[in-house]
């Protein structure tokens, strides 16, 4: 890792653990970056990144987690699993309202969970495929029973994977049409104020909100910056305060770490953990070979990408599931970089230096060099590969349509092997025209029956050994090369406290923050 | 003269239809529809998920049917909704069009007025040094990349110098209004419009130079010699009047792209404009957002030919006579 990195980050923790028992200050603004713009505003609608970050502020989910995934109070105030894992009841919090002003009651959560998500979230569709019904029987009480033993649904309740929507705004009406979608209105910290398309979003804070005191901050700005370059120049200026983590390139990262007042931190991405790997199209020779493919990973350097393309944040992916989501296991066999081994493998297989086609993510620069620097390790090992740029449409539909040798890709884990891992891996999710499935192909029974058990098994001991077993199978078997568990660092002015206080990062813990005087 | 603009019109609503037909089925030739890539942006769609957007957007008709469908609506003026956005197009376009009249219309301004100036300066100075370095400092802004001009203004003006904002159309959440708003806007205004400005320029330059020293070479310049008119009237009445025509076929084509043309500028300063909205909606393959852009700035072309043609009859009457 940099030198000047390091030194940021030791700063930046050294700082959080000095100030930590200072009293926050109320008041003041903050002015982040959004990039790119989002679409809209209702979490209940769209989830990806941007919309995350900013309505994160404005809806709420009934738990929140801290960065080993373990649950929070939100919109619940207590919880309970029961023994045979069947029943979630949850206790909400008294004296909440929505934006407008209308209170927020359990039989918004029924709406929420039973109707509005149902339809418009295939995530969400597949969670309550596992729940036999949702009751509320009071007020402030909402109880989940399960058809059988469901573990990662104590994970499903953040505020982007099951938002609380308000049902006397939306029931009965066409929620893609609802005009509440242009002024969302949620139960968060933050109330949506203006948003100028093309220039900025304003969030103003909730004076009403439930927790004495909070929000601190009196306004949050999210800037529409669509140039990264520009995006750093206006850190360097002091016209943004924040860098969400993705906002510059890479290698803009050291030099913007090393400002004056410039704190880093890698926190706040552990229910995503996003990790990054290369598909390889297993349907076609040679890539059907498992010889070939384990070839392909001996022959990357994988921590040249890291410390060079990444600047040391994250680590080298040991497996499908990421270091920080749970049952992962660093199981044999590893594969360091060893061009030698790769060459011995490919001779063995007879490997007749066919082509192969592969495909950047088209995401800005630093993905393109990382292209380029893995072609040039396959080249070392004697595999031609011609790289086929194309932009977010045209990659979609080439991964999408199983037209490609390789292609490289970055999936969120979404805290539980169950609701991001499987998806990759099992032979259901073989289906043509979905770019976040199963793309390569791989099928293999076993593998199947394993992720199918561990879903429903209870409680968390007996997966982990399902899981053991499972990653122990494709690590041997290499269906895709795992590339980087990724480090996406927030740059921020050290005057801004309490920005990632868990796993979700600034997407919903900026009710917190607060600006030392 | 009614008449002729009458039958221009008709000409460009004809043009204006085989454009917007041509587009349609340029942007769906284009791999991906906005479907894939909303659902890629979900991160969990499944199969189910992208059927219900095609569904919802009509993309699951064939494609003459949507072409119809698209036609029916622009005949009556409706450009539809942006399938991302989920806002009428009509209201997005309308919404960045002043940021982008704005950037584009100072910049055009600038270079117009600099490079026609300039131009008709190094003519009068022919072969002399300030005809040299008119060229030069002309040549050089037009050959280096625009985006770099642009982030090396940021740099020197907004980075090192702190002078001027380095992106933006105004100060955000400043409160300002009335006149304080004006200021804060044309401050904001300066670097992206002064770096697109000096970007066209040369051509001006090099446009105004040529076409006067062609013109200087004709007869009634000579007569006007002999007649003992003073060089500069000679330059301004009889030799910059008659070099014109060329200057103002280039300006009416320049005028013409003024909606879309600023691409790059608008993403490097962040400049809420049109051009950034065409950008986003191709790699979102947002088809309606597109092609109400595509609409948009191809009527702008079409009313700008028209303008230079009926320019062109005031300028030169010899035009106006045949």
């Amino acid at each position: 890792m940099p030198r000047t990195l390091l030194i940021a980050l030791a700063a930046t923790l050294f700082a959080s653990s000095a100030l930590a028992q200072e009293t926050p200050t109320p008041g003041g603004r903050a002015d982040l970056v959004v990039q790119p713009e989002p679409p809209g505003l209702m979490l209940g609608l769209l989830t990806n990144a941007p919309v995350q970050l900013v309505a994160g502020q404005i809806y709420e989910g009934l738990l929140r987690y801290d960065e080993n995934l373990q649950p929070l109070p939100s919109l619940a105030r207590e919880w309970d699993v029961s023994e045979d894992g069947l029943t979630y009841t949850f206790r909400l919090q008294e004296g909440v309202t929505w934006h407008d002003g209308e209170p927020f009651t359990s039989a918004d959560v029924l709406f929420s969970a039973n109707d509005f998500l149902v339809e418009t979230q295939s995530r969400h569709r597949n969670t309550m495929a596992r729940v036999e019904s949702v009751e509320a029987p009071d007020e402030h009480s909402v109880i989940f029973r399960l058809k059988e033993p469901f573990e990662p649904l104590i994970r499903s309740f953040a505020f982007w994977v099951m938002p609380m929507v308000p049902r006397h705004v939306y029931e009965g009406t066409d929620y893609a049409t609802n005009p509440a979608n242009d002024r969302p209105i949620g139960t968060g910290p933050f109330k949506f104020d203006n948003w100028n398309r093309g220039s900025s979003i304003r969030l103003v804070k909730n004076e009403d909100y439930y927790i004495e005191g909070k929000p601190y901050l009196d306004e949050l700005f999210y800037h529409v910056i669509p140039d990264g370059a520009s995006r750093a120049v206006a850190y360097e200026t002091g016209e943004v305060d924040i860098l969400p983590g993705g906002s510059v390139e890479n290698f803009d990262v050291p030099r913007l770490s090393a400002l004056d007042n410039t704190c880093v931190s890698d926190k706040g991405r552990e229910f995503d953990s996003p990790l990054s790997w290369i598909w390889i199209n297993n349907r076609t020779p040679p890539m059907d070979d498992v010889r070939f493919r384990q070839a392909i990973m001996y022959a990357m350097d994988r921590q040249f990408a890291l410390d060079v393309l990444w600047n040391g944040l994250g680590k080298v992916a040991t497996g499908p599931i990421a270091g920080t989501t749970p049952f992962h296991s660093e199981v044999e066999p590893q594969y360091p970089h060893d061009p030698d081994r790769a060459r011995a493998l490919l001779d063995e297989m007879g490997y007749d230096g066919t082509p192969l086609r592969l495909l950047p993510l088209p995401y800005g620069e630093t993905w393109q060099r990382w292209a380029e620097a893995v072609r040039q390790n396959l080249q070392e090992v004697g595999i031609p590969v011609e790289i086929e740029a194309s932009d977010v449409a045209g990659w979609n539909q080439r991964v999408s349509n199983w037209d490609y040798d390789l292609a490289f890709t970055f999936l969120f884990q979404n805290a539980d092997p169950a609701l991001g891992v499987e998806r990759n891996y099992i032979s259901s999710q073989i289906q043509q025209g979905n770019p976040w499935n199963n793309v390569e192909g791989y099928s293999n029974p076993r593998v199947d029956e394993l992720f199918a058990e561990a879903a429903t098994a209870f409680p968390a001991e007996r997966r982990q050994a399902l899981y053991d077993e499972v990653q122990a199978i494709v690590q041997e078997e290499v269906p895709v090369a795992w590339l980087l568990d990724l480090g996406f660092p927030t740059i921020y002015n050290c005057q801004f406290q309490d920005i990632i206080t868990t796993a979700n990062g600034l997407n919903d813990s900026m009710r917190d923050a607060w600006i030392r005087q | 003269m009614l008449r002729f603009v009458l039958a221009r019109l008709v000409k460009a609503v004809i043009i204006l239809l085989c454009i917007t037909i041509f587009n349609f089925f340029l942007i769906h030739a284009a791999p991906g529809d906005p479907a894939a890539v909303m659902a890629g942006e979900a991160g969990d769609a499944d199969e189910a998920y992208l059927q219900q957007l095609r569904e919802r957007f009509g993309l699951d008709k064939p494609l003459p049917v949507q072409l119809l469908v698209y036609l029916s609506h622009i005949a009556t003026l409706d450009l539809g909704y942006s399938y991302r956005q989920g806002l009428p197009v009509a209201q997005l376009i309308w919404d960045r069009l002043p940021a982008t009249l704005l950037l584009s219309g100072t910049a055009f301004a600038i270079s117009l007025v600099l490079g026609v100036m300039a131009g008709a300066l190094a003519a009068s100075r022919q072969g002399r040094i300030s005809d040299s370095l008119i060229s030069a400092f002309a040549l050089l802004f037009y050959a280096t990349p625009l985006f770099w001009l642009a982030l090396m203004a940021v740099v020197l003006f907004s980075v090192q110098l702190g002078w001027l904002p380095g992106f933006g159309y105004e100060s955000v959440g400043s409160g300002y209004t009335g006149l304080a708003r004006v200021a804060d806007i044309a401050r904001h205004l300066v670097l992206p419009a002064t770096t697109l400005g000096l970007f066209f320029m040369a051509v001006y330059v090099r446009i105004t130079r040529a076409s006067m020293l062609e013109v200087g070479r004709q007869d009634f310049v000579r007569t006007a010699r002999a007649k003992g008119l003073r060089p500069g009237v000679i330059q301004r009445r009889h030799v910059l009047r008659n070099a014109i025509l060329p200057v103002v076929t280039l300006a009416g084509v320049q005028a013409g792209q003024l909606v879309g043309g600023a691409v790059l500028i608008e993403t490097v300063f962040a400049w809420p404009g049109i051009g950034r909205l065409m950008f986003e909606a191709l790699s979102q393959r947002d088809y309606n957002l597109l092609l109400g852009v595509f609409v948009v700035s191809s009527a702008m072309v079409l009313l700008f030919n028209l303008i230079t043609d009926v320019l062109y009859r005031i300028v030169d009457p010899r035009i106006r006579v045949s």
